[in-house]
């Protein structure tokens, strides 16, 4: 097995190998040299994830769990940095290598003439490394590692473009927005370390038991469920990375970064690396009710509410980042209905299908010579054919449309929604079944806008419009095609196989998942119970709508945009969030902090304190002075009275 | 065989005439007096590394020991050692001598030799200070180690350095004062003044509160823990680059020091019954203090109080143990918790170190430290901005870093007291990369904001080589900071145990 650990090893270093040489070494080797030796590490990272999957997955190979070195013991405490290798493992590390090694390549096209071409290769070949020791590890020390190291990679790439104003207050607010998460998900960690002495995560499942009946009083008087608490805090930890409301504002405002980097991070891996974590951490979760109720209502709201934005932007990556939004909700939700397994079976179809999206927006804004903005498009089908029917296919992936791959994973976490029995089902499945009605809304919405209709640009752009390279629109093709028919060839393994049993746990009372289990026959009967009246005549329908408001009848748009003008600056404004946090959080702490600077230290400890005794030695100093008379007399005196008083005290004391 | 060399004397006496040496060397020719500096601290560096790979990491005895009568009237002995706890902190010091050395190369003109020999002399000290097993020797080392500083404010500082001399001056005296009388009383209750036998002394709780009560002022005062930490921000924005970055890697870490060789051993019942005041102002240390940071104009004013909240961690760490060992889960923590605070200690100094010299290196080039006058440094000093936004990454205590490894053991081990000390030392997740970030944002990032940025000049190679050296420590440790913990864990233990068992 030794020649099984080397793979496993190499499978991050290939990523970080190249992350170092186009780092470090980018002027020597040059452009062509920096794509080169990064497109080759993800490769051979991708190659050998595939090899691992297919041993998981095919030869049916066993849990392989090892600690690769001690990164410190303390107090009988073993931290280590190690690997845990099984089906969930298997499948996120062929994800996370596949579309990153795609996105390497779109990224000669998209970042063609860019001054910091070296400096981006190295960025994204580190981010993939970072995000594989997140993926892969099988410990909460190491987690976290990765967990924090794909943050700082995502603020390095968001603020890519320095000079950009926007770009640099977007990247410190996602990390900030995600320290906050971070804060929780410690304080979790802290609280499986104190019950089971481990951060090792079969040690901490082995010992989760002890948990579900000990309470703690967090606030006096309130005996709270430990297992709950800790629950709820690693919970608030993925609320962060996998931007769930009210810790989603940072992703939109991260589509200030370059196109591919919105489609690798913040769209396909790292924005899904709180579910991953969920999911990993199901033999926790299962034991708090109330935890899970907690994660479905979350996961609902976003599903539905950042849906709604999604309709009334105009900028191409931000309708396509709130479309992230809000399925990420979808996947919460089903993490929620301890649907583990539909959580990440729709987290790996969306990985192909939205990064899809964003690289396809990504050849419209090279074509469009930058212009995001989809009010000044229309008509691109005719220019842009490649771009055109992989859009397409990435939509209706997105939208359920049935046969894709989408269609498969979004029916799966509506059919465990509606059998899910937690607090808060109810509420979470009318969301996620007006959210099909709203997803198919905005994407169609987009769609037509861009491609069909009226074309709406100047005269310039429109005679220089043309269909992108081939380095652009080639992993655009093979990224549609998984998108189309990934679901129908592995809904049946990832579902409802023993793939993810010894990954994730799920309690017979929660039947979510048998449920499904029932509802299937095989994909192509699957396919077939969609037609009939249901989510799928819901997606329908609001693809007609966008049609019918958009293109057939465009200025119906504006005359109900006027008829309900509050929600839309409901909408607009996005619930206010970004300003209640500026004024409130923002704010405050600006406050606070010149308040304790000009009045605790400045005014209270320097001036009066400080310097005040300064002040009152020299008065002091000043009046001995005056007593300092010179007369022989006035020493004699004061000597005799000091006697005194000294007699005294030694004789009554 | 390096048995049976003096090699805690060498490494206190080679610099101390090393300096000697360098300001008989003279101005006439400052390459010489900066080349003879730069031996000499290579020297003490090399001569300090046989204290790690020689250390034997199983027990808690004192090692490299050397016990000489020396003023024999009062039982003062010259009486060296070092255990778990001080061994890292003298290989911290000869290091970072050495960066300094580089880093004065030529930005110092004025009296070049004199203050290289300042830095050589206060490293002497300083190594003393740590390696002291004698309280008087100590004392005097601890004394002896602020004239050189006082010096280099004083001479080589900003425009109000002698306000800010004068500030640190009082601060530490009246400290140190109050120390020099708790240890006159233990050697009138002991007969002598080796600090072990004052571990062994056994005093009552009203001895033990007065004694606890003078040495938090001396150790509190130099760490500096809030409130009595006004003078470190004006103290650092006075001092040449050479002083901030020894004053926050070497000279805080003795308060912390402190605490774990004098005040936890002698005074444990003390420690416990007051543990409550020390959690306060270390909690106050980071919340405050971090608040404070987020609205400083002065970068070096930030990075001070950055250190001030950084080092609340480590009194944090030190003084929670009480609650941990007492806790309904069992004791396992308290250890975490120390040794969290002394890699906290060692990360610091290399943090901030970095932080202070990434300053200078722009003060050197704009002559201002307020972040108005900056803006998108990136673009005319791309390596430089690298190591910048490293370095502000580990203050942040981004895991891969040393900055990480101590506060997350202090967290950790803080939860078992209590969640909401754990949960208020956790907010420096949020705070500390909040005023870290929003200063890179506005001194590292954006469009080029005047003519003086445009005209920057990328580090050079002297320059790299001492940010490259730091990071490459900050990353070590980070990444595997088991050797660093390793040698502390007889040391820790045997402390732990020293402190459960009550002297009254």
């Amino acid at each position: 097995m030794v020649s099984m650990e080397l793979v496993y090893l190499a499978i991050p270093l290939a990523s970080l190998l190249g992350a170092i040489i186009a780092g470090f070494f980018g002027k020597q080797i040059g452009r062509s040299g920096a794509h080169c030796v990064t497109i080759i590490g993800v490769a051979v990272s991708f190659v050998l994830s595939l090899l691992v999957l297919k041993n998981v997955a095919v030869d049916g190979a066993p849990i392989y769990n090892y600690s690769v070195y001690t990164w410190m013991i303390s107090d009988g405490i073993r931290f280590e940095i190690g690997f845990l290798i099984d089906g969930l493992t298997a499948l996120m590390i062929a994800v996370v290598s596949g579309v990153s090694l795609m996105v390497h390549i779109y990224t000669i096209g998209y970042m063609h003439d860019d001054d910091g071409y070296q400096r981006f290769f190295s960025y994204i070949s580190l981010f993939t490394f970072s995000m594989l020791m997140l993926v892969m590890s099988n410990n909460f020390l190491q987690l976290f590692f990765g967990w924090e190291a794909v943050g700082l990679v995502s603020y390095l790439l968001i603020g890519f473009w320095f000079k950009k104003e926007t770009a640099i207050y977007a990247n410190m607010k996602a990390f900030l927005v995600n320290r906050v998460g971070d804060f929780g998900f410690l304080l979790g960690i802290a609280v499986l370390l104190m019950f089971t002495g481990s951060l090792d995560y079969y040690e901490v499942f082995d010992r989760a038991d002890s948990m579900v009946t000990a309470t703690m009083q967090v606030i006096p008087g309130m005996d709270w469920s430990v297992i709950t608490l800790a629950c709820i805090l690693l919970f608030i930890g993925a609320m962060g990375k996998s931007a769930q409301v009210p810790l989603h504002v940072w992703l939109p405002d991260s589509m200030e970064g370059p196109t591919p980097i919105s489609a690798l991070i913040h769209a396909a891996t790292m924005v899904t690396a709180g579910i991953f974590m969920v999911a990993r951490m199901s033999p926790l979760f299962e034991l708090s009710e109330t935890a899970l109720s907690f994660v479905i209502v979350i996961g609902a709201t976003t599903a539905f509410f950042m849906g709604l934005i999604g309709i009334v932007q105009n900028d191409i990556k931000r309708v396509v980042a709130y479309s992230t939004l809000s399925q990420l909700g979808y996947m919460t939700v089903a993490l929620g209905a301890s649907a583990y397994s539909a959580a990440i079976f729709h987290l790996m179809t969306h990985a192909f299908f939205k990064a899809l999206l964003f690289l396809a927006a990504g050849s419209v804004i090279i074509a469009m010579h930058h212009e995001q903005d989809i009010r000044k498009m229309g008509g691109l089908k005719k220019y842009m054919p490649i771009t055109y029917w992989v859009s397409l296919v990435g939509s209706l992936a997105l939208i359920g449309f049935p046969g894709s791959s989408g269609y498969f994973s979004k029916d799966a976490i509506l059919i465990a929604t509606k059998n899910a029995d937690v607090w808060g089902a109810g509420y979470a499945y009318l969301a996620v079944l007006l959210g099909v009605f709203v997803t198919a809304f905005y994407s169609f919405r987009m769609f037509f806008l861009v491609f069909h209709g009226e074309e709406r640009m100047d005269e310039h752009t429109r005679e220089h419009l043309h269909e992108t390279a081939p380095v652009v629109t080639v992993p655009l093709i093979l990224l549609a095609i998984p998108s189309a028919i990934i679901g129908w060839l592995t809904i049946e393994t990832v579902l409802f196989t023993d793939f993810f049993d010894q990954a994730i746990i799920i309690f017979r009372e929660h039947g979510a998942m048998a449920a499904v289990a029932e509802a299937f026959h095989g994909p192509a009967s699957f396919v077939v119970h969609g037609l009939a009246p249901g989510p799928t005549w819901l997606a329908a329908a609001g693809v007609i709508s966008a049609w019918y408001i958009y293109l057939r009848k465009p200025q119906l748009a504006s005359a109900i945009r006027q008829r309900m003008e509050w929600i839309y600056q409901l909408l607009d404004n996005k619930y206010y969030f970004d300003r209640f946090n500026e004024i409130v959080f923002a704010g405050t702490a600006r406050a606070v902090g010149q308040v304790l600077w000009r009045l605790g230290d400045a005014l209270v400890i320097d001036g009066l304190i400080v310097n005040g005794s300064v002040r009152l030695v020299g008065w002091f100093a000043g009046v001995a002075r005056h007593v300092q008379t010179g007369y022989l007399n006035h020493y004699a005196f004061a000597m005799i009275s000091g006697l005194i008083l000294l007699l005294g005290w030694a004789v009554l004391g | 065989m390096y048995a049976d060399w003096p090699l805690l004397s060498l490494a206190i006496w080679t610099p101390i005439f090393g300096g000697i040496l360098v300001l008989f060397a003279g101005d006439r020719e400052p390459s010489g007096a900066r080349k003879i500096a730069l031996l000499v601290s290579i020297i003490t560096l090399l001569l300090t590394l046989p204290l790690y790979t020689q250390f034997n990491t199983q027990t808690h005895l004192m090692q490299f020991v050397e016990r000489h009568e020396w003023i024999a009237a009062f039982n003062i002995e010259y009486y060296l050692g070092i255990d778990g706890i001080s061994m890292p902190l003298i290989l911290l010091t000869s290091f970072t001598t050495v960066i300094v050395v580089i880093s004065a190369w030529e930005v110092i003109q004025y009296r070049a030799s004199q203050y290289m020999a300042a830095f050589l002399i206060m490293e002497g000290f300083m190594i003393g200070t740590f390696s002291a097993l004698d309280s008087i020797l100590f004392y005097i080392m601890f004394e002896a180690m602020l004239i050189p500083m006082f010096l280099i404010i004083g001479i080589w500082g900003g425009a109000n350095r002698i306000y800010a001399t004068l500030k640190f001056f009082l601060y530490t005296f009246i400290g140190s004062v109050l120390m020099l009388v708790a240890l006159i009383y233990m050697y009138s209750q002991s007969g002598s003044f080796a600090i072990f036998d004052f571990h062994h002394l056994r005093l009552s709780m009203t001895e033990q509160v007065l004694i606890f009560l003078a040495m938090l002022v001396a150790f509190a005062v130099k760490v500096p823990m809030w409130p009595v930490h006004t003078w470190l921000p004006d103290a650092h924005v006075e001092a040449p680059t050479g002083g901030s970055v020894i004053l926050a890697a070497i000279m805080l870490k003795i308060g912390g020091y402190g605490f774990l060789r004098f005040s936890l051993p002698i005074t444990p019942d003390a420690s416990a019954e007051l543990d409550w005041l020390i959690i306060t102002m270390s909690l106050t240390a980071v919340v405050y203090i971090g608040f404070v940071a987020l609205v400083q104009r002065d970068m070096k004013k930030l990075i001070a109080y950055s250190s001030i909240a950084h080092m609340g961690f480590v009194t944090l760490g030190f003084f929670i143990v009480f609650r941990i060992v007492n806790s309904e889960y069992g004791e396992q923590g308290a250890a975490l918790a120390l040794e969290g605070g002394m890699v906290q200690m060692v990360s610091h100094g290399f943090i901030s170190g970095a932080l202070f010299l990434c300053v200078g290196v722009m003060y050197d080039r704009m002559h201002s430290r307020q972040i108005a006058d900056y803006g998108g440094v990136v673009n005319t000093m791309p390596v430089f901005a690298a190591f910048m936004v490293f370095f502000a990454m580990a203050n942040a205590g981004l895991p891969g870093t040393s900055g990480f490894v101590g506060e997350f053991m202090v967290i950790l081990a803080s939860f078992k007291a209590s969640f909401w000390i754990a949960f208020l030392a956790a907010t420096t997740l949020i705070l500390g990369a909040a005023y870290t970030l929003w200063m890179v944002k506005r001194v590292v990032f954006g469009d080029i904001a005047n003519d003086n940025v445009r005209a920057l000049t990328d580090i050079n190679k002297r320059e790299f080589l001492f940010l490259a050296l730091l990071a490459i420590a900050v990353l070590a440790l980070g990444l595997w900071p088991d050797p660093l913990v390793e040698v502390m864990h007889p040391t820790i233990e045997n402390l732990l145990n020293h402190i459960a068992n009550p002297k009254i």
